[in-house]
């Protein structure tokens, strides 16, 4: 995967709460057995009107927004399925990094492992990035998020990330090879645990 | 400080213990898979070269984009499109490949992997057990470590039988009093939702406890755990008892003979200790409660179908999902015309579910111009309800009755509501589009979607229930 160090980008706001992986990705697409090509799908039944045709209402197809890379989402963005689809298709649209005030758990832990910097700031700090779009600066190393209108700096903070998480997104890696290093630790755990079972 | 039933199932399970630097190594007892969310992980077994670490530790079926129309041959597995029927075989192969088990088409043993899992006794006390799915939950009913997760970390269990996991928070559910008549676990579990919200329970796994669960069957306890994603939350679990080691016992991969006994005396420790500290706990009184419905597009939108619906001044997402619904704000939802009445998914297609359904049924009509699907939720099940005639009351009353899978929940094997058709739906998400583009659901018990058959309309199921019910 793609390493995720820092970021220069705008975003998109799309103020939904409770934005659920259905509507992220709908089932009907999960036919596929590869993870490529999703993006295509990203959103498809708020992108495309009964025709196939986009909706100038939504707002990833505003002209303004074309190059936008982070996502700016309402309150508990990514809950329901556990679908990973949900990042392979935001990360094939061409996003890198989501932030909202709530972020669900399994979809958190899905965008970690792709590259995809899933970022949870206070209620007051979303309240200011609603308002936008906006240039936005992203330091994962230093786990820092400046928020630009236009040249002038409205807002900076830090943002929690687990330091595992961190690492990982910083040298690219899926975390199966450090798993895959635990062979001996799990070895032991299987051979020293008593079965419920008789001799 | 004594350890909830969470601490002490998670502290069994530590292969090495998480750090400020590094996650906890936590081992899984049991791994769930099916054709929708493995094939991209079989991918990465196949890149790096690696074996299936535990295939006895692995239970795989087809669920999700399978025909619930009888599948003979290959060719009738085509009914459910190409690209679906392509997963289908990509997960036979998958599974002839690495030496997995598979519950194919033939199989007696097939059916929704959540229903499955505690069906064939693999759902045991005190196990951990994931699955590439959100409702992994369910399995929380018998006291295990159940939990959702994505195709990365199905690979990671596939290879290691491990996962890397931070140690969540624990919220106690504590229901006091008891279920109304015609008030069922559904209903409770809607109830919850509406009252914690569809994220109350991010980042925790939720115990639910008290007298009202303790009454539950195991079925009804297994709906309450199911849904406890729709509160975000990572997973639901209920302390064993009695009940749950009647519902085991015999069951194929339970523990036999004496060997049952041993394990009982084990599972009797798996609760939590009187002093045992909850991160939060939430108090609910169930005998407060009438049958609930959802009337928006999450499950925490939800209100007892006898009363109007609430309204939310100033809330954009709220409005939008009203006018999704054709609903208004004020107005009673009993009453609101049906088109389909769907009974089944991982929540709602047990035995029980289908005999309250088959009460409400019985000598009744569905009414004109409903469609009604009645999908059980294994083949097993399927074989005791035809047994018990549950099918003859189903078709006399004008119902479709299917072979097993998930279905018109989520509408990936064409099994699909229409644009803009309102569904009375025993499954788990209301979601715009869910089950299928433009498709509007209502999530109810299944003797109110029965009673909404029945009438056409949606309905307060208490005046169908004769008076021992």
């Amino acid at each position: 995967m793609q390493p995720f160090k820092t970021l220069d980008a705008t975003t998109v706001v799309l103020p939904t709460t409770d934005v659920d992986t259905d509507q992220i990705i709908p089932a009907r697409f999960l036919t596929t057995t590869t993870r490529e090509g999703l993006g295509e799908h990203l959103f498809a039944d708020w992108r495309f009107d009964a025709n196939g045709d986009p909706d100038p209402s939504f707002e990833l197809n505003d002209p303004a927004n074309t190059h936008a890379t982070v996502l700016v989402a309402g309150r508990n963005f990514g809950c329901g399925s556990s679908r990973e689809h949900a990042p392979w298709a935001l990360l094939d649209y061409g996003f890198r990094a989501i932030i909202s005030s709530e972020i669900a758990d399994i979809f958190f832990s899905n965008s970690l492992k792709n590259g995809l910097l899933p970022i949870r700031v206070a209620d007051d700090i979303l309240a200011v990035l609603l308002e936008g779009p906006h240039r936005v600066t992203i330091d994962l190393e230093n786990q820092q998020l400046s928020v630009f209108d236009a040249d002038d700096r409205i807002l900076e903070s830090t943002f929690p990330i687990d330091r595992f998480s961190r690492y990982c997104l910083l040298e690219g890696i899926d975390p199966m090879g450090y798993l895959l290093g635990q062979k001996a630790a799990i070895e032991g755990f299987e051979s020293a645990r008593t079965p419920i079972r008789s001799e | 400080m004594g350890n909830t039933l969470f601490d002490k199932v998670w502290d069994q399970h530590v292969v090495v213990p998480e750090t400020d630097d590094t996650p906890a190594v936590l081992y899984i007892d049991l791994h769930l898979i099916h054709e929708v969310t493995s094939p991209q992980a079989f991918t990465v077994l196949r890149e790096r070269g690696l074996p299936v670490a535990r295939p006895d530790r692995t239970l795989a079926t087809m669920d999700h984009s399978t025909p619930t129309t009888p599948v003979r041959s290959l060719a009738d597995i085509q009914v459910v499109g190409p690209a679906a029927a392509q997963q289908i075989e990509q997960m036979q192969k998958n599974c002839r490949e690495f030496g997995v088990s598979l519950r194919d088409f033939d199989s007696n043993e097939r059916g929704i992997v959540h229903i499955i899992g505690p069906e064939l006794g693999a759902t045991q006390p005190g196990k951990t057990i994931v699955c590439g799915d959100s409702h992994t939950s369910t399995h929380g009913a018998f006291g295990a470590l159940a939990f959702g997760i994505g195709t990365t970390e199905v690979g990671h269990v596939l290879a290691t039988q491990c996962l890397l996991q931070r140690r969540p928070k624990t919220m106690a559910i504590n229901v006091t009093g008891e279920l109304g008549r015609g008030v069922s676990a559904k209903d409770l579990v809607l109830a919850i939702i509406g009252e914690i919200g569809v994220d109350g329970g991010t980042g925790h796994v939720l115990e639910y406890r008290g007298p009202a669960i303790e009454q539950l069957d195991m079925a009804g306890r297994m709906t309450v755990c199911n849904m406890s994603i729709e509160a975000g939350a990572r997973a639901g679990m209920i302390a064993p008892d009695d009940v749950t080691f009647e519902y085991l016992k015999g069951r194929l991969h339970a523990p036999q003979g004496s060997d049952f006994g041993r394990a009982v005396e084990h599972w009797r420790k798996l609760k939590s200790d009187e002093d045992a500290v909850f991160d939060r706990e939430v108090v609910i009184d169930a005998s407060q409660l009438a049958p609930m419905v959802t009337f928006g597009t999450n499950p925490g939108m939800v209100t007892a179908v006898d009363a109007a619906l609430p309204a939310a001044p100033g809330d954009g997402s709220w409005d939008r999902a009203l006018e999704y619904m054709q609903l208004e704000p004020g107005k009673p939802i009993a009453g609101t015309p049906v088109d389909v009445v769907f009974v089944g998914s991982c929540t709602n297609a047990r035995l029980p579910d289908l005999e309250a359904t088959a009460k409400v049924l019985k000598g009744r009509r569905v009414a004109d111009g409903v469609r009604m699907m009645i999908v059980p939720g294994s083949q097993a099940i399927k074989a005791e309800a035809e047994q018990r005639g549950l099918h003859e009351i189903f078709s006399a009353a004008g119902a479709e009755w299917r072979e097993s899978g998930c279905s018109m929940c989520l509408g990936m094997n064409g099994d699909t509501v229409d644009s803009g058709k309102l569904a009375v739906s025993t499954s788990n998400r209301n979601f715009e589009g869910r089950q299928g583009i433009g498709a509007r659901t209502v999530l109810a018990s299944p003797i109110t979607a029965a009673a909404s058959a029945v009438t056409g309309e949606i309905t307060d199921p208490r005046q169908f229930l004769g008076e021992h019910a």
